[in-house]
C-alpha cells in the first residue's frame, strides 16, 4: 500500500484494467510481494484471524438480519424462530454469538502480543492507536448486539450501560434520553441499536483498511523488535506469511468449533433466555465476559462518576501507550523487568475479569480495588519507571542474526500459544457462570443425561414419556408456546411420524378466526398450530396462581442455571459439560419437602423445595408416584417422570441439538485434517528460511 | 433522536386510585415505561423516616420535602436506582425502604440513599392529590 506499483500482470485484460485503477498492483504489493520479518512467531497471526472473523461476523450478521424482527414484542420470537425455523438458523446464530466472543479472544490476544513486544513504539503510534479506535468499535457493536435478542440480560445490560452516561454532570440525562428515544430503554431504544449494530462492523471494516495501511508503511514489528535492515532479514508475504496465516486460522476455527457445537451457550448467559421484563431485574446483572474486567473497575471505585471516568480512562490510557513507555528496546524479550511486569499485568487482567462476575461485596469489593490500583499502575507507575531504571539485554544486530542464533526453542511459541488459548477460553471467559455461586447453597446433584457430552442424542422413549407428563400435568398451568405440533415429527424429536403429530394436533382445540361474520372460533389443532398455552395472557396467570406467573417452559432448560464455582467452570470447558439447566429442572421437580427445615420460614402459599433459590416456591408439589401412567412399563416414579420431562424439556429448548452435535463431528474431522495439511505445507514452505 | 411525538403522547399524565392499598402495602405502576413506587407506610416508617438527621444524609432531603403534606402516609417515587437504573425491591435492606439487588444500594422508608454506591435520593415524580384516594402522576 506504499507507493506506486511497479506490477505488471501478463494477462491483457488485466493490464487493461491495472492501467485505469492499479488496484491488482496493489493486492500484489501488500500481499504477494510484502516484506515480512522471517522471525514473527504465531503470535502475529492473530491479525488474519482477527481480519476472517470480521468477514464471519458481517457475513452471518447479515444473514441474520434477514430474518430478525427489530420490535421490543417481537424481537426475542424472532431470534427462537432463526433458531428453530429457519434452515441452518441454529448455525448461523451460534457462529455469530460465539463469533463475537472468538473475536475478541483474538483481539486481545493481539493486544497483549502488541503489549509485549512493544508494537506500539516508533514509528508505529499511529498504528496502535487505530487499533484501539477499532477496539472500542468493537465494544459499542458487541455491547449492541447483546441487546438484540432482548432478553432479560439484554434489557437490563442495555440499561446499566446507557446509565453510565447519566453519571456526566449537568447533560447526562439528556444523553441518556437521546440514547433511549424515549422515558425508559424501549422499543426505540433495539431499534437504534439494531441500526448501529449494523453500521459499526463497516467502520470497523473502514479503520481496519486504515490500520493495515499503517502497517504496511511502518512495516510489521517482530520478536526482535530490531527493524528489517537487509534482503536477509524478510521473506515474501506470499506464500510464506499466507500458509502461515492459514495455519492459525485453521487452529483457531477448532476452537471456534468447540463453542459452536459443542458448547454455545458457555459463553452466555442463561438469563437471557428469558425475554425481556422491563418489571423485573435479574438478581445479578453480569455483562458479556469480554467486559469484565472494566466492569469490575467501575465497580470497585464507590463515586458513581469517578467509577465511570475510570472505566473509560481504563482503555483510553492505551492510546498513550506509545509516550508512557519510553524504553529505547521494544521486545520485552530484552527486557529482564518488563517481561515480569508484564505477566503480571495479564494476571491483573484476567483477576479483574474474574472480580467483574463475583456480586459486589465484601472481599471481593476490596480485591478489586487492589487491582484496580495495579492496573493503572501499569501503565502509570511501572513503564515509565522501568524505561528509566531498566538495563536490557543487548538486542541482536539483525534479524537474520537472531534466526540463526535461535536454536533448539523454536517450539516454545506453540506450547505457550495452547496454554493461553486455554486459559483465555476457558478459564477467563467461563467466570461469568460463578456470578451464581453465592445464590445457590444447595447446588442440584448431576444426572446422567442421554443427550450429554459430544456424542449425545435424546432418548425418544423418554421424550414420549416426557411429552405425556407435560401435557398431562405441566400443562395445566405451563405453557410452550414456542413448539407447534409439528415439531413432534420432525428429525431429532419424539419421533413421532407426521400422521401421529396431526392426530395429537386435532386433540387440542385451537381458537381461530375472525370468520366472515367477525367472530372468533374454536377448531381442532393442525400440525402447524403452536402448543396453546394455559391461560389468556400474563395477567391472568398471575391472577390464578397467586401472584406468581408460571413460566413458559419452551426454554426453560436453557433459562435456568446455577453456579459451578472454580474451578468446575473450567472444567466443564473440557468435559463439554452443558447440562445445568436439566440438573436444576430435574432436581427442583424432585426438590419438594413437607416440612421446612428448621430456621427456614416459608410464606403463606409457597411451598419449601431444596433447589429452589430461596426455598420458596409458589407452584405446589406437581408430580407424585403413579400419577401419569406409562405404557412401556417404566417405572412410574417422581424420579422417573422428572427425568422424562426434563429431557422433553431440553428437546423443546433446543430442537436442533442432534443436528449441531453431529455437524459438529463432521466439522471436526474436516478441520484435523485441514489443519494437518496446512502444518505441513508451511514446514515445506518455511524449510528454507528457518 | 429524542423521542418521536407518539411516545411524548404516550407519556402523558395518569390518575391511580389509592382505596385499595392498604396500610404496610405498596403498588408498583408504570408511567412512561419507569415503575412508580406507591407506598402506604405505617407510622413506624414515618417516624423513622422523619428521626432520621437530615443533614447526616449523603443527598440530604427531609421527609416533608418528599411527601404532601396531609398526605404523610403515601410515599411516591419512581423505583429505578439512582446508580444505574436497576429497581429496588421494596421492604428490604436495613432501612425499612427499597434493596437494590444490582450494586447494592438501599434506601429508606421516604426513598433517600442510605448505603451504597448511588449517588442520590430515589426521584419524587410530579404529582398531585385530585382526591384523598387518587392521584394524579404527570
Amino acid at each position: 500500500m506504499s507507493g506506486p506499483s511497479d506490477y505488471q500482470p501478463s494477462n491483457p485484460a488485466l493490464q487493461w484494467i491495472e492501467r485505469r485503477l492499479p488496484i491488482l498492483g496493489l493486492v500484489h504489493s501488500s500481499f504477494v510481494v510484502y516484506p515480512t520479518p522471517r522471525n514473527l512467531n504465531y503470535w502475529w497471526t492473530f491479525g488474519a484471524i482477527l481480519s476472517f472473523m470480521l468477514g464471519i461476523q458481517i457475513l452471518t450478521g447479515v444473514i441474520l438480519a434477514m430474518h430478525y424482527t427489530p420490535h421490543a414484542d417481537l424481537a426475542f420470537k424472532s431470534v427462537e424462530l432463526i433458531v428453530r425455523d429457519v434452515n441452518y438458523g441454529w448455525l448461523l446464530r451460534n457462529m455469530h454469538a460465539v463469533g463475537a466472543s472468538m473475536f475478541f479472544v483474538a483481539v486481545y490476544v493481539h493486544m497483549f502480543r502488541g503489549l509485549y513486544y512493544g508494537s506500539y513504539k516508533e514509528p508505529r503510534e499511529v498504528l496502535w492507536i487505530l487499533g484501539v479506535i477499532i477496539y472500542l468499535l468493537m465494544m459499542a457493536t458487541g455491547f449492541m448486539g447483546y441487546v438484540l435478542p432482548w432478553g432479560q440480560m439484554s434489557f437490563w445490560g442495555a440499561t446499566v450501560i446507557t446509565n453510565l452516561f447519566s453519571a456526566i454532570p449537568y447533560v447526562g440525562e439528556s444523553i441518556v434520553t437521546l440514547l433511549w428515544g424515549g422515558y425508559s430503554v424501549g422499543n426505540p431504544t433495539l431499534n437504534r441499536f439494531f441500526s448501529l449494530h449494523y453500521l459499526l462492523p463497516f467502520l470497523i471494516a473502514g479503520v481496519v483498511v486504515l490500520h493495515v495501511w499503517a502497517l504496511h508503511v511502518a512495516g510489521q514489528n517482530n520478536p526482535d523488535g530490531v527493524e528489517p535492515k537487509t534482503e536477509k532479514d524478510t521473506v515474501p508475504f506470499t506464500p510464506h506469511a499466507t500458509i502461515k496465516d492459514g495455519f492459525g486460522v485453521a487452529c483457531f476455527l477448532l476452537l471456534y468449533a468447540w463453542f459452536i457445537f459443542y458448547m454455545p451457550n458457555y459463553l452466555g448467559d442463561a438469563d437471557n433466555y428469558i425475554p425481556a421484563n422491563p418489571g423485573v431485574t435479574p438478581p445479578h446483572i453480569v455483562p458479556e465476559w469480554y467486559y469484565l474486567p472494566f466492569y469490575a473497575i467501575l465497580r470497585s471505585i464507590p463515586n458513581k462518576l469517578a467509577g465511570v471516568i475510570g472505566m473509560f480512562s481504563a482503555i483510553i490510557i492505551l492510546c498513550f501507550l506509545p509516550w508512557l513507555d519510553a524504553a529505547k528496546t521494544k521486545s520485552s524479550k530484552y527486557r529482564p523487568l518488563a517481561k515480569q511486569f508484564f505477566w503480571i499485568f495479564v494476571v491483573v487482567c484476567i483477576l479483574l475479569g474474574y472480580l467483574g462476575a463475583q456480586p459486589p461485596e465484601g472481599i471481593y469489593v476490596i480485591a478489586g480495588r487492589v487491582l484496580t490500583f495495579c492496573y493503572f499502575a501499569y501503565f502509570l507507575i511501572v513503564l515509565p519507571l522501568l524505561s528509566r531504571i531498566e538495563t536490557p539485554r543487548p538486542v541482536p544486530n539483525s534479524i537474520a542474526d537472531a534466526v540463526l542464533a535461535k536454536t533448539g526453542s523454536k517450539s516454545t511459541p506453540m506450547v505457550s500459544t495452547a496454554i493461553v488459548l486455554a486459559l483465555a477460553g476457558a478459564l477467563f471467559a467461563g467466570s461469568i457462570d460463578s456470578a451464581r455461586a453465592s445464590e445457590a447453597n444447595d447446588k442440584p446433584p448431576g444426572n446422567k443425561w442421554s443427550f450429554s457430552g459430544p456424542f449425545g442424542t435424546f432418548d425418544r422413549g423418554a421424550l414420549q414419556r416426557g411429552l405425556k407428563v407435560y401435557k398431562e400435568v405441566c400443562a395445566n398451568c405451563h405453557g410452550l408456546s414456542y413448539i407447534a405440533f409439528r415439531n413432534l415429527a420432525e428429525a431429532g424429536g419424539p419421533g413421532y411420524s407426521v400422521a401421529q403429530a396431526a392426530a395429537f394436533a386435532s386433540d387440542y382445540k385451537v381458537k381461530d378466526g375472525p370468520n366472515d361474520s367477525g367472530d372468533m372460533f374454536e377448531r381442532p389443532g393442525r400440525p402447524a398450530d403452536y402448543f396453546p398455552s394455559p391461560f389468556a395472557n400474563e395477567q391472568a396467570a398471575r391472577a390464578a396462581n397467586g401472584g406468581a406467573a408460571p413460566p413458559d417452559l419452551s426454554l426453560i432448560a436453557k433459562a435456568r442455571s446455577y453456579g459451578r464455582g472454580f474451578p468446575m467452570f473450567v472444567v466443564d470447558f473440557f468435559t463439554q459439560y452443558q447440562e445445568q439447566g436439566p440438573d436444576y429442572v430435574s432436581a427442583v421437580l424432585q426438590g419438594f419437602e413437607d416440612k421446612a427445615p428448621e430456621g427456614v420460614t416459608i410464606p403463606e402459599g409457597s411451598y419449601y423445595n431444596k433447589y429452589f433459590p430461596g426455598h420458596a416456591i409458589k407452584m405446589p408439589k406437581p408430580l407424585s408416584d403413579g400419577q401419569v401412567t406409562y405404557d412401556d412399563g417404566s417405572p412410574t416414579t417422581v424420579a422417573q417422570y422428572s427425568k422424562d420431562v426434563t429431557t422433553f424439556l431440553m428437546w423443546t429448548a433446543e430442537p436442533h441439538m442432534e443436528a449441531r452435535k453431529r455437524l459438529g463431528l463432521q466439522v471436526f474431522v474436516f478441520l484435523l485434517i485441514f489443519a494437518g495439511l496446512m502444518y505441513f505445507t508451511k514446514k515445506k514452505v518455511w524449510a528454507s528460511s528457518h | 433522536m429524542n423521542p418521536d411525538a407518539s411516545t411524548i403522547a404516550a407519556g402523558a399524565p395518569i390518575e391511580v386510585d389509592l382505596s385499595p392499598v392498604a396500610e404496610g402495602q405498596d403498588i408498583k405502576v408504570f408511567w412512561r415505561g419507569k415503575p412508580i413506587y406507591i407506598s402506604h407506610r405505617t407510622k413506624k416508617q414515618i417516624d423513622e423516616a422523619r428521626a432520621v438527621n437530615v443533614a447526616s444524609l449523603p443527598d440530604p432531603q427531609s421527609d416533608e420535602a418528599r411527601v404532601k403534606s396531609g398526605h404523610e402516609q403515601w410515599l411516591v417515587v419512581i423505583g429505578i436506582c439512582t446508580h444505574l437504573g436497576c429497581i429496588p425491591i421494596a421492604h428490604e435492606g436495613n432501612y425499612d425502604g427499597f434493596f437494590c439487588p444490582c450494586h447494592g444500594s438501599q434506601y429508606d422508608s421516604s426513598g433517600r440513599i442510605r448505603q451504597g454506591p448511588a449517588p442520590a435520593n430515589l426521584p419524587v415524580p410530579p404529582y398531585q392529590f385530585v382526591s384523598d384516594t387518587k392521584i394524579q402522576i404527570g
